[in-house]
């Protein structure tokens, strides 16, 4: 049997699964399994596949979405199918049609069952931020002194009085 | 409270206390988050990195859970540090590259870890001695949601969690007990418990080896799938999983017991011989033989020390845990003669205290 990932040697190491009753075997060859293989790596084999896995996706569904690049992020299919790594939470909207079967051959499923977030909390939130930005613009101020930039100084102090005066809703 | 403090003790995890101690070492829950619309931290520049570093730190700063915890940036660390770290299960290998917007959150004695800017961009981490893996998660999960009140998470009610890699999409929980199977070994056992183990969803792989060889009998069982169940029924398969493995576990070191005897203490005692003799010992040799004496500590042969100080003596003996002791840099030969020297202290300053 040809390893599933280069198709042109002979599968040594063999992976198989059952999920939900349906089984999954993997077929690689030495080579493929040890690139893929970061030894130490966290989520262990089935991660490593990804790259090749990706493939699976395009062959199922030639869709105009492997050409789309996410809106908010700028990752294409492609970048994706290199790394096999996603660039924001916005590209599995963008790229769903692809990744549905991806997901599914993956987990055996492609709906959430587990825990969902709190909802956020919109004040505390907004302090956080407020909080950051403040320390950011300290930050950036003791730089600019540093650096006798004494015109963008009085700009960062501007800045920072506004946003600490401001009362907190 | 500095890194180098950690040094001073001993991880939380390796107390070798615990329900079934004598062979699950520990149980951990990790699990993977994400901010909403940042762009995962792989494919970040540093500027949106770094924002993604700055707004994480101010919400930990926020939790309550994390009072008082270590924060470390990871560019403030030197390679040393970052080895020591790992060799602690503070933080992945990943972690140790591309430092520059890096963080790790270090609380309750080692419990708890959360990396920043990893493949995503947190990494909550919960570790603790035993086989308790329920606990750990109510503990996580507490940890989570007291977080997402400072933080909106990449979320989808379709998909759940968004993470950087498909394979943790979903709950992004990943369970796992680190295990000490000497007598499965010993019996030629593994290779059935493997196939098993593998058809119901979980994975297994060696520790502290090279390849597919795991050296020293000690195995690493973590969940494969992280969408479609829920995190409380991926921790339950997993237990379920794991106690037939420590029953069988157990039967064969009973089995082992009545009709090997002699040939197991001899191994055990052997083994204690050399390391309270070696003056040159490389790690892999001393892994080895530590994973026999814990075996002789469980089953009685050995009465002088205890699982603790065989857990203490695994993390110790590595690498980066030498040079941070020694507090300089060792040649590989150096090392394995400082370490061959710190087994031989441990073990018979411990025997002097007992007389
Ligand atoms: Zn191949
Ligand atoms: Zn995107």
């Amino acid at each position: 049997m040809l390893c599933d990932i280069c198709g042109n040697v002979e599968a040594t190491v063999h992976l198989t699964e059952i999920i939900n009753d349906k089984m999954t075997k993997l077929h690689l060859c030495e080579g493929c399994a040890r690139k893929k293989g970061g030894e130490m790596e966290e989520h262990f084999g089935l991660n490593d596949l990804l790259a090749g896995l990706a493939d699976f996706g395009t062959q199922l569904e030639t869709d105009v979405s492997t050409k789309a690049t996410c809106p908010n992020c700028g990752l294409s299919y492609t970048d994706f199918k290199r790394t096999g790594r996603l660039g924001c939470g916005d590209c599995y909207e963008t790229f769903r049609k692809n990744l549905a079967p991806l997901l599914k051959r993956i987990h055996g499923s492609d709906r959430h069952i587990g825990k969902t977030p709190k909802m956020v909390s919109k004040k505390l939130k907004k302090v956080v931020s407020e909080e950051d930005r403040a320390l950011e613009l300290r930050k950036k101020l003791q730089e600019a002194i540093r650096m006798e930039e004494f015109e963008e100084a009085a700009r960062l102090r501007d800045k920072i009085r506004t946003l600490e005066t401001r009362p907190k809703r | 409270m500095k890194l180098d403090d950690l040094l001073k003790h001993t991880s939380e995890w390796l107390r070798g206390t615990g329900p079934k101690s004598n062979i699950v070492i520990s149980s951990r829950v990790r699990l993977a988050r994400n901010l909403d619309k940042k762009p995962f931290s792989n494919w970040a520049n540093a500027k949106r990195q770094k924002e993604a570093l700055t707004i994480i730190k101010a919400a930990v700063e926020n939790t309550s859970y994390l009072k008082g915890a270590l924060f470390v940036n990871m560019k403030n660390t030197d390679e040393l540090d970052r080895h020591f770290l790992m060799e602690r299960n503070l933080i992945s290998k990943e972690h140790m590259a591309n430092v520059e917007n890096k963080a790790v959150v270090i609380s309750d004695n080692e419990i708890v870890a959360i990396m920043i800017n990893e493949e995503d961009h947190l990494r909550l981490q919960v570790i603790q001695s035993g086989f308790k893996l329920m606990e750990v998660w109510r503990m996580i999960d507490s940890i989570d949601q007291e977080l997402s009140k400072y933080l909106s998470f990449a979320y989808s009610p379709r998909w759940g969690y968004l993470t950087s890699c498909p394979t943790n999409t979903g709950t992004g929980l990943r369970a796992s007990c680190m295990l000490h199977l000497p007598a499965l070994m010993l019996a030629n056992q593994m290779d059935k418990v493997l196939d098993a183990v593998g058809k119901l969803g979980l994975t297994v792989r060696g520790l502290y080896g090279e390849g597919t060889q795991a050296s020293g009998n000690f195995f690493q069982v973590s969940n494969q799938v992280t969408l479609g169940r829920s995190e409380e029924d991926i921790i339950d398969n997993i237990e379920r999983v794991i106690n037939q493995i420590v029953v069988r576990e157990e039967n064969m070191r009973n089995s082992f017991l009545k009709r090997n005897r002699e040939m197991l203490s001899d191994r055990v005692f052997r083994a204690y011989g050399t390391l309270k003799s070696a003056r040159i010992i490389t790690s892999s040799e001393t892994i080895k033989l530590l994973s026999a004496i814990r075996l002789g500590v469980d089953m009685g042969f050995i009465k002088d020390i205890d699982q603790r100080m065989v857990n203490e003596l695994f993390i110790l003996t590595q690498p980066a845990h030498l040079q941070k002791i020694d507090g300089k840099v060792l040649s590989p030969s150096e090392r394995d003669a400082r370490r061959a020297d710190l087994i031989r202290e441990k073990l018979i300053e411990r025997k002097g205290k007992k007389r």
